[in-house]
This record gives structure tokens, C-alpha cells and sequence, in this order.
């Protein structure tokens, strides 16, 4: 067995009557870029703060390198973190923000200097040693915070949303960044966010939560293209919603009546949906095929005709929505290879997806959830 | 247009100009012109430094203006170590309801004067008082304690009555300190003690050196608690101020004895401000 850098297992902890983190347990093997991802008040949060050991678990356990650090203190622990505004000393310059942590550890004076000159040269930023923190630019602070807890060589990296304070550009910039420093201090990572896209483009696996409890961990194409319940699939990634009730089911196919009234096939994925069973079926933008004639579409098991009703120009991120014929909206993603590039809206247009994209789970409340 | 921002600008400023020029520069320089003019005979003066003279050259004079500076330099340091962790735990570690009423519990005393404050304190500590009666009653004592009436006494009035103004400023710089600082503090290897150090009170320096300025100048500029709970021997400059002003109706004396005073509280602002690091504009900015 290999040793995993950081084991949760059973974590729990509750607030009065409110359990923030339901019986938890996960393992993070060495050198890995970890991310748990969950919309805000899901409770990743309280399960980095119990890592970093600013909060005692109500139960269970937390193992880093194999050893439990529940009666560790945080300032002996061999985790560091990143905090989510950073928290760099505004009283100290760059260099003594860094050497913060090797001063505590009583390293000699010139020994702290040179290790400090080295990680400010491992992180592309040499000779800033000198500047105030409020010199420099949020993307430099960001790789300043990193190199003060990574220059303490923890054996876990704990980051609470570090770029939520970032700019777009820059934060799309920082991810590949971030990565490509995990890989430079070969260091296990765990990564706290809201933002699937920060989660998507890292992480070696990522862990979604919703409620305290983990609902899927796996890498991110499992996430995104077999999401094992309704909150992941509709939490990863966009998707068309429908509600229906099964009115077929065979070897794992489904065949699904909507509300509205249109029949579709779908597959559950070996979630043993029964006839007669209320379903909610998500399928993504990106799996829905548009097409000029039924002809072209005629592979797909679900098949449908309507009207361009709005184009959503956005780049390579186009979308259409379609109206159905039975008045149903259905978001589609507009190809950008050239052959739609003169549609407007009123165009009469095909839809196809397969019955495999279809994803059906048993109804639940993610259906009617909206995340920003 | 113009004209008219400009009428704004004279009525925002006039009473900030009237409040600076009646109160403030022309009683001083008036002040400063009777402190250097000598009585030679009867309505006849003549400018001298003869007043100044007067000063340095009486032991008496030069011994209350020294230990007047000294004590309220130990008052000011005593508030602050009382005033800091109170400072702290009410900026930091309270939260919510308990944070505003301890903060509310710091302002109470305020609401009555200065005086009956001051004569609590000697309800307290005299001698027929309710530390006295409490001592004898423990057994303690055998006869009546008379605790009022000497440095301590007057010590524990000037720190309780400058205590707020030394908190005020330190919950405010304290307030503005993020907790994830103090928590990465922690983080990266730190104790409480190394955190208080290298992180809470470099932080909290504006607010120490403000506090420390205000409580400094009201310590040295009290009149009513050296006068009401200090003894014989713990004469204070102000009552040598007011002795010659009221009792000797020598003006001139009086006056330049408030110079010195003026000059003494200047020189030890500035020298703490350059020990310190700060910059006037900083701290009280």
C-alpha cells in the first residue's frame, strides 16, 4: 500500500444542531493536487480548517503521513495553508514574510536568507525580497503565499480559495500557474473551491460536497461525463432538466415521459430506476448535436425540431436555445466549425443527443437547485 | 460657479480658523509675552527672561516639573499594559453581543464627571472607606488603613481615568487586523507569544502611539486627581501653575511655567514618535 499523505476517515462535525461535515473520509496519495468542490456553505471549509487544525473535529479521525494529528496543535502541524486573502504580514516585507515560519523554527539568520532567496527564485519572483507587501500585484502576492508556507517544506498544502479575489484574466492565468507550481515542490495539494472550472483544470481528483457530505470523488472527466448523482451532474458543468416518469426500462435504457410531455430515452447507469418511477433527467449543451435535416441526426435516439428563440454568442462558448416544438426551451451548444455560422434567430433547426448522454436519476430537490 | 465654492470654502473653514485663533494661537501668544516680561516696578515691566530664570534656578520647581514628567510617563506605561490585553480581548477574542457591552462597560465611567469619580475613588481608599472597613473586617488590620493621599493612590486615579482613551485606539488598530493573519500566524509555526509580537502589536503600533500620546498629555495637563488623591509630597506641575496664577497672582511665573510645560510634552511627543517609527500623520490619521 502506498502512503497516502493525508487520510480523513469518519469526519464529523456539528454546531449545535447544525452538522457542518457529515462523516467524511477520503485519502490523498502523495504528490497529488486534491480539490473538494461544493458550492459556498457546504462545509469544505470547516473540513480544511479541522486539517489545518484551527477547529477539533466533533468525531473521527486525521492522519497525515499515517500519523493522527487530532491532539496536534496548529502551529505543530505539518500542514500549511494558504488563506483565502492570502493573510500575507502587511507589517513585514517579502523576505520576512517568508522567513516568518523558518524564524519559528529557530533556523539561523543566514540559513533563513538563503533558503528564502531560493524559493522567491523557485516561484519566478527573485530580488523582491526588499518590497512591502502592498507593492505587489495580486498575482506575485499569490505565489508569495505559497512560497512562505512551501519554503517550511509541509507535507500538505492547504489552499482555501486563493484566487477568489483575483481579476478573470488573472485568475485563469493563476490556475495553470498553480499547477505547474505543484509540480515544481512536488508537493501534495489540497484545494478548497466553489469554482468548477479552478477544480476541473488542476486537480488529479476532486471531491464534490453538498450538505457536509461528499457526493462524488473522482477525476474530473468522471465528474463530468459519468456524474453519479442528480447534484453532481447538475453542479459540474451546465445541463437541459427535464422531470418525467419512467415509463420503460430495459437493460438499462429508459424510456422517460416529461412533464411537458415528450418521450425520451435516457440510461441510468445502473441506478436501478424501475417503471413507474419519477426521474429527472439532465442532458449537457455540449451532447446535443443541432442539425439542418432530421437526416443528419438520424443516429440519435431522442431527436426533436424547433426555432432558434436567442443565440448566445460567447466565443468558443456559443450556445443556442432552442424553442421545442411544445414550447419547451433547450440549450444547445453552436458548433463553430462554419456551417452555422449565419443562423439567426426564427431558423427552424434539428436536435439529437444520444440516450447515453441522457443522464436519469431518481427525483430529488438538486433538480429545482440554481448555483451562481 | 467659482465665486460661490469659494464662499463654501471660507464658511467651512471659519470656524476651524476661529477655533484655532481664539483659543488656541492668540492665548498663547499672549501667554508667551507675559512670561517674558518682568514687573520692575508698579505697572512697569520690562522684557527679560527673568521668569525662566526663576524656574531653573528653584530646586522645587525643576524637582515637580522632572517627577510630574516621569510619573505620567509611568502612568501612560501602565495603562498601556493594563489597556492592551483589554484592548485585545475585546477586538479579538469577543464576538457579537459581549463585544459591544464590554466596549459599552469601558465608556460607563465617562458619563459622570471627573469629580465624582474621583471621589469614588476616595470613598474606596480612605480611611473610614470601603478597602479600610473590608481589612479590618477580614482581620487583616487591626486600626483603620488610610490609603489615599500618596503616589499610588494618585497613580490608580490618573490610569483609570486615562483608560479609555488608551482602549479606544487600540480596539480600532486591533479591529482592522484580519483574523486570518493572526490564524496564519499560528499556522506557519508561531506561538501566542511570537504572534503578540511579531504580528499583533507591530500592527497595533499606530494605535499604541496615539493612545500612549493622548493618555501622556492628560496625565501631565491633570489638575483634579494629583490635587484630590495625591499627598503633601506628590505635588503635580499643574497645581504650581494654578499657585501662581490664582494664589500668588503672579502671571508671569505662572505663564512661563505653562511654556515649559508645553515645551515637555512636545519634545517627549516628538521623541516618541521618532523612537517609535511613527509619524504623527499615521497615528492620528
Amino acid at each position: 500500500m502506498t502512503l497516502q499523505d493525508l487520510e480523513i476517515q469518519n469526519l464529523t462535525k456539528t454546531f449545535d444542531a447544525f452538522t457542518a461535515v457529515d462523516n467524511v473520509s477520503f485519502s490523498v496519495p502523495a504528490g497529488s493536487f486534491f480539490s473538494i468542490l461544493g458550492p459556498s456553505g457546504c462545509g469544505k471549509t470547516t473540513i480544511m480548517r479541522m486539517v489545518a487544525g484551527f477547529i477539533d473535529p466533533t468525531s473521527g479521525d486525521i492522519r497525515i503521513k499515517g500519523r493522527s494529528v487530532l491532539d496536534v496543535p496548529p502551529n505543530k502541524r505539518p500542514v500549511n495553508m494558504v488563506f483565502q486573502h492570502l493573510a500575507l504580514f502587511p507589517m513585514m516585507n517579502i523576505a520576512d514574510n517568508i522567513g516568518y515560519g523558518l524564524r519559528r523554527k529557530g533556523i539561523a539568520q543566514d540559513e533563513i536568507t538563503r533558503k528564502v532567496g531560493e524559493v522567491l527564485e523557485r516561484i519566478g519572483l527573485p530580488g523582491i525580497g526588499q518590497r512591502k507587501v502592498n507593492e505587489l500585484s495580486g498575482g506575485q502576492k499569490q505565489r508569495v503565499a505559497i512560497a512562505r508556507c512551501m519554503v517550511l517544506e509541509p507535507d500538505v498544502l492547504l489552499l482555501d480559495e486563493p484566487l477568489g479575489a483575483l481579476d478573470l484574466k488573472l485568475r485563469e492565468h493563476m490556475k495553470i500557474e498553480l499547477k505547474s507550481l505543484q509540480a515544481e515542490f512536488d508537493t501534495t495539494f489540497v484545494y478548497i473551491t466553489h469554482d468548477q472550472s479552478e477544480a476541473l483544470v488542476m486537480s488529479d481528483q476532486i471531491a464534490v460536497m453538498n450538505n457536509g457530505r461528499f457526493e462524488q470523488v473522482g477525476t474530473g472527466q468522471d465528474l463530468y461525463y459519468r456524474p453519479e448523482t442528480a447534484f453532481v451532474a447538475g453542479f459540474v458543468g451546465d445541463s437541459n432538466r427535464w422531470r418525467g416518469k419512467v415509463t420503460r426500462a430495459e437493460g438499462g435504457q429508459l424510456q422517460i415521459t416529461t412533464e411537458a410531455g415528450l418521450t425520451m430515452t435516457g440510461s441510468d447507469q445502473g441506478r436501478g430506476l424501475s417503471v413507474g418511477a419519477a426521474a429527472d433527467i439532465y442532458v449537457r449543451p455540449e451532447a446535443i448535436r443541432v442539425g439542418r435535416s432530421a437526416d443528419e441526426l438520424s443516429q440519435f435516439e431522442n431527436t426533436m425540431r424547433g426555432t432558434v428563440s436567442s443565440i448566445l454568442f460567447n466565443g468558443a462558448a456559443s450556445r443556442l436555445i432552442v424553442r421545442a416544438e411544445n414550447g419547451q426551451e433547450i440549450e444547445a451548444t453552436l458548433p463553430q466549425s462554419g456551417e452555422f455560422s449565419g443562423i439567426s434567430r426564427g431558423d427552424a433547426l434539428h436536435l439529437g443527443w444520444s440516450g447515453e448522454q441522457a443522464n436519469a436519476f431518481a427525483a430529488s430537490d438538486d433538480f429545482t437547485k440554481v448555483f451562481e | 460657479m467659482r465665486a460661490g465654492s469659494k464662499l463654501g470654502f471660507i464658511l467651512l473653514f471659519s470656524p476651524l480658523i476661529l477655533w484655532l485663533g481664539l483659543l488656541i494661537i492668540i492665548p498663547h501668544i499672549d501667554m508667551f509675552l507675559i512670561s517674558i516680561r518682568e514687573r520692575v516696578g508698579v505697572g512697569k515691566y520690562d522684557t527679560s527672561l527673568a521668569n525662566y530664570l526663576t524656574f531653573f534656578r528653584e530646586p522645587l520647581y525643576m524637582l515637580t516639573f522632572a517627577r510630574t514628567a516621569l510619573m505620567s510617563v509611568l502612568a501612560t506605561a501602565l495603562t498601556l499594559v493594563i489597556g492592551f490585553p483589554v484592548a485585545f480581548y475585546i477586538a479579538k477574542i469577543a464576538k457579537g453581543r459581549l463585544q459591544s457591552a464590554l466596549f459599552l462597560l469601558c465608556l460607563v465611567p465617562f458619563w459622570v464627571s471627573e469629580l465624582v469619580r474621583t471621589f469614588g475613588w476616595m470613598i474606596l481608599l480612605r480611611e473610614t472607606g470601603v478597602f479600610s472597613s473590608l481589612l479590618q473586617w477580614a482581620g487583616l488590620a487591626d486600626q483603620p488603613v488610610e490609603m489615599l493621599y500618596n503616589d499610588v493612590s494618585m497613580m490608580v486615579g490618573l490610569v483609570y481615568t486615562s483608560m479609555l482613551f488608551m482602549v479606544v485606539p487600540l480596539i480600532t488598530t486591533m479591529e482592522s487586523l484580519d483574523d486570518s493573519v493572526i490564524e496564519a500566524g499560528y499556522d506557519l509555526g508561531g506561538n501566542g507569544i511570537s504572534v503578540m509580537r511579531e504580528i499583533v502589536i507591530p500592527h497595533a503600533m499606530p494605535g499604541i502611539v496615539s493612545g500612549s500620546i493622548v493618555v501622556f498629555m492628560l496625565s501631565l495637563g491633570n489638575y483634579l486627581t494629583p490635587t484630590m488623591l495625591g499627598g503633601k509630597d506628590s505635588l503635580w506641575f499643574t497645581e504650581l501653575i494654578y499657585s501662581q496664577f490664582i494664589v500668588r497672582f503672579n502671571w508671569e511665573l505662572g505663564a512661563a511655567f505653562g511654556f515649559m510645560l508645553l515645551l515637555l510634552s512636545s519634545i517627549i511627543v516628538w521623541g516618541t514618535l521618532k523612537l517609535s517609527g511613527q509619524t504623527l500623520e499615521k497615528t492620528m490619521g
